[in-house]
């Protein structure tokens, strides 16, 4: 039971670091009806930086007890700057890609930004791979490892608080925003009818940019999260974790805000618990085949829209 | 003589490409089998494009049929399996079982919306190269499974040995790839026209005012899943011979995937001759012109401390995207549209 438990809240903090990536897909889809192929590799961008700006920082030298020598306030202090400034990052490089890149296609065909998408993630690779190197590197720890729940079944360090820490004040403000601006309901009309809110005024064009940058900063702030909590990067981490993340807003809905958190969850409780129970190196197939089936019997994802086909 | 080489682009490049290996003798090496391979990829493409091209259904797991056709194909001949068929009878059961692995994922999932059957087609894709790598008593795990025999073994035409010809000379693999390949372009043409192939433009287009003139979209869907699938196991069953091993089960990824779909897409969806020139650009840019580049550059000495900065393959996948996102602005209908959708990418409005 203690075994469950424990996969079930390893799974629960990997599912929310998934959703953060996920949130990105699904704004992006929502507004313009692109999937970002991209996405996975901007996020391998931001966790380059944020490695750049360790050392920069002169975080993580000289480890004392697991904290770094800037002790625990500078190390929470610098966590946080990583995390503003990897997502101003991430937001901004995906706004200028939007620009130079998807922007020009809105009215061209369906695939035709889909396959730019792939492009552009074939040009970060590349980025990261110069910047990286091709082996992967391992992200220096900088929280200590002790566990901070009193039982000594479960284990609960500050790495998995990290997660929470970050993730669930970014959603909370991403809901709020979403749901009580005007530039967050004027996202909402575009979503619904890009031409309609043309119609009443809304800058259509200023709204996308402010999805991108979101769903970028979103990215930013899971690339230093992933590093801290993964402790591994390299230039081909954007492909695995984009298409877990894509999973997890498809399965909850592609579009739906909630539905990429709810999704992004339940992914990686499915990774933890098949990772336990069946074997790692099957997460993958089980990952997928459940989401195959869930889409059989919910072809609109667990909290999506019901819509029809476009005609 | 411009008109002659417009109107049949495709007598002159087979006249061409059987020619070939009489006159260029570096066939009958290594670049023959690279040829080869250029070949099959250019049938895998072809089996996606009546499913993205003809048909408008976004596939992102090609490979995995592709996948499936060579380890059917090992399965079906290698010594380690008690079956060892002939080469041909292997490669129709393995076309024939991949159409009904193609229907059995199409038929619960084609009711799904064009990005979630993406996705489903993708999903399909993973599990396909988990299972693949992870059943080592049935697939070999990395290892892969081999010897794939050659086709023809044990057949004695007269005195030569069709398969000890196949082994040693590529140039046999060449031709068979080239004649499938020209098998399988006929093929494409014959559909396009046909009622079926007219079908799935018609449920490209509008789904709905097909399925009004009484058209089935999902049994239409269907056949263009199964056909996909049959054309990219053709593939696979290929590949497998001609590399006489299934290979890892990498090679039957995501990123294969993708490389082919881009190739349909800068190509020209639902066009023949773009789709082949879309393979051959890409594979030609990995196989070909990269490699001359790098040596290119070592022999200029631009390069004397081997910088990944300065060699060309540093920056193949810079330019690979580069190239993907520049046809998309400036020629999103491809490179050589199908004449249909060059007219609707140009329609006037008015």
């Amino acid at each position: 039971m203690q075994f469950f438990l424990q996969q079930c809240l390893i799974g629960l903090t990997n599912g929310a670091l998934i959703a953060l990536v996920a949130l990105g897909y699904t704004m992006v889809y929502g507004i313009i009806g692109l999937i970002n192929f991209a996405h996975g590799d901007l996020i391998m961008l931001g966790a380059c930086l944020a490695l750049s700006l360790v050392a920069v920082l002169g975080l993580g030298v000289a480890d004392v007890g697991g904290m770094a020598a800037v002790g625990p306030a500078g190390t929470w202090l610098g966590i946080a700057l990583l995390v503003g400034l990897c997502g101003l990052f991430c937001g901004g490089l995906n706004v200028a890609v939007d620009r130079l890149v998807y922007k020009p296609l809105r009215a061209a065909p369906k695939l035709a930004p889909l396959v730019s998408a792939i492009g552009v993630s074939f040009i970060f690779m590349n980025v990261g791979l110069f910047w990286l190197g091709p082996a992967d590197r391992s992200f220096p720890e900088l929280l200590p490892a002790a566990n901070l729940l009193p039982d000594d079944g479960l284990q609960f360090t500050w790495k998995d608080l990290l997660v929470l820490v970050v993730v669930v004040p970014l959603m909370a403000a991403l809901s709020l925003f979403v749901r009580s601006t005007r530039l967050g309901k004027a996202m909402r009309a575009v979503s619904q009818d890009p031409t309609a809110a043309a119609l009443v005024g809304i800058d259509v064009d200023r709204v996308i940019a402010a999805t991108f940058f979101i769903g970028g900063f979103l990215g930013g702030a899971a690339s230093v999260i992933y590093g801290l909590y993964i402790n591994t990067i390299g230039f081909q981490m954007g492909f695995q974790n984009g298409l877990y993340a894509f999973t997890a807003a498809v399965l909850g809905g592609i579009g739906s805000i909630p539905g990429a958190v709810v999704g992004g969850l339940v992914i990686g409780l499915m990774r933890s618990l098949s990772s336990a129970y069946v074997g790692e190196r099957w997460t993958g197939a089980i990952v997928f085949a459940i989401l195959i089936v869930i889409l059989v019997f919910r072809p609109e994802g667990l909290l999506g829209r019901r819509t029809k086909e476009k005609v | 003589m411009r008109g002659f080489l417009r109107e049949r682009w495709d007598l002159v490049a087979l006249g061409v490409l059987a020619l070939a290996p009489l006159v260029v003798p570096a066939l009958g090496g290594a670049l023959g089998g690279q040829v080869t391979t250029l070949f099959i990829y250019c049938i895998l493409a072809l089996g996606l494009n009546v499913m993205v091209g003809y048909t408008g259904l976004v596939h992102l797991g090609i490979a995995a049929f592709f996948g499936i056709g060579a380890y059917l194909m090992a399965i079906l001949t290698v010594p380690m399996y008690p079956f060892q068929l002939g080469w041909l009878p292997a490669a129709v059961i393995s076309v024939l079982a991949a159409a009904g692995i193609g229907l059995a994922l199409g038929a619960p999932t084609l009711r799904l919306r064009g990005d979630y059957l993406a996705i489903v087609t993708l999903g399909f894709g993973e599990v396909v190269k988990v299972t693949l790598r992870n059943l080592e008593q049935i697939t070999g795990g990395m290892k892969g499974l081999n010897p794939v025999p050659p086709p023809g073994a044990g057949v004695k035409l007269g005195t030569l040995d069709l398969g000890l010809a196949f082994a040693i000379d590529p140039r046999w693999f060449y031709y068979l790839a080239l004649a499938a390949l020209a098998g399988v372009v006929v093929a494409m043409r014959r559909l396009e026209h046909s009622r079926l192939g007219r079908a799935w433009v018609a449920v490209r287009e509008d789904e709905l005012a097909a399925s009004s003139m009484g058209i089935s979209a999902t049994r239409v869907k269907l056949s263009a899943f199964a056909m996909s699938s049959a054309v990219a196991a053709l593939a696979g069953c290929l590949y497998a011979g001609s590399l006489s091993t299934t290979a890892d089960p990498n090679a039957y990824d995501f990123n294969r995937s993708i490389m082919v779909l881009c190739a349909v897409i800068l190509g020209g969806l639902g066009s023949i001759p773009g789709t082949l020139l879309g393979v051959a650009i890409l594979v030609g840019f990995d196989t070909v012109l990269a490699p001359w580049a790098d040596s290119w550059i070592q022999q200029m000495n631009i390069n004397p401390s081997g910088s990944s900065l300065l060699s060309f393959s540093g920056w193949r996948l810079a330019i690979f995207g580069a190239a993907l996102v520049l046809v998309m602005r400036y020629r999103p209908e491809g490179l050589v549209p199908s004449r249909r959708l060059a007219a609707e990418l140009h329609e006037v409005h008015p």
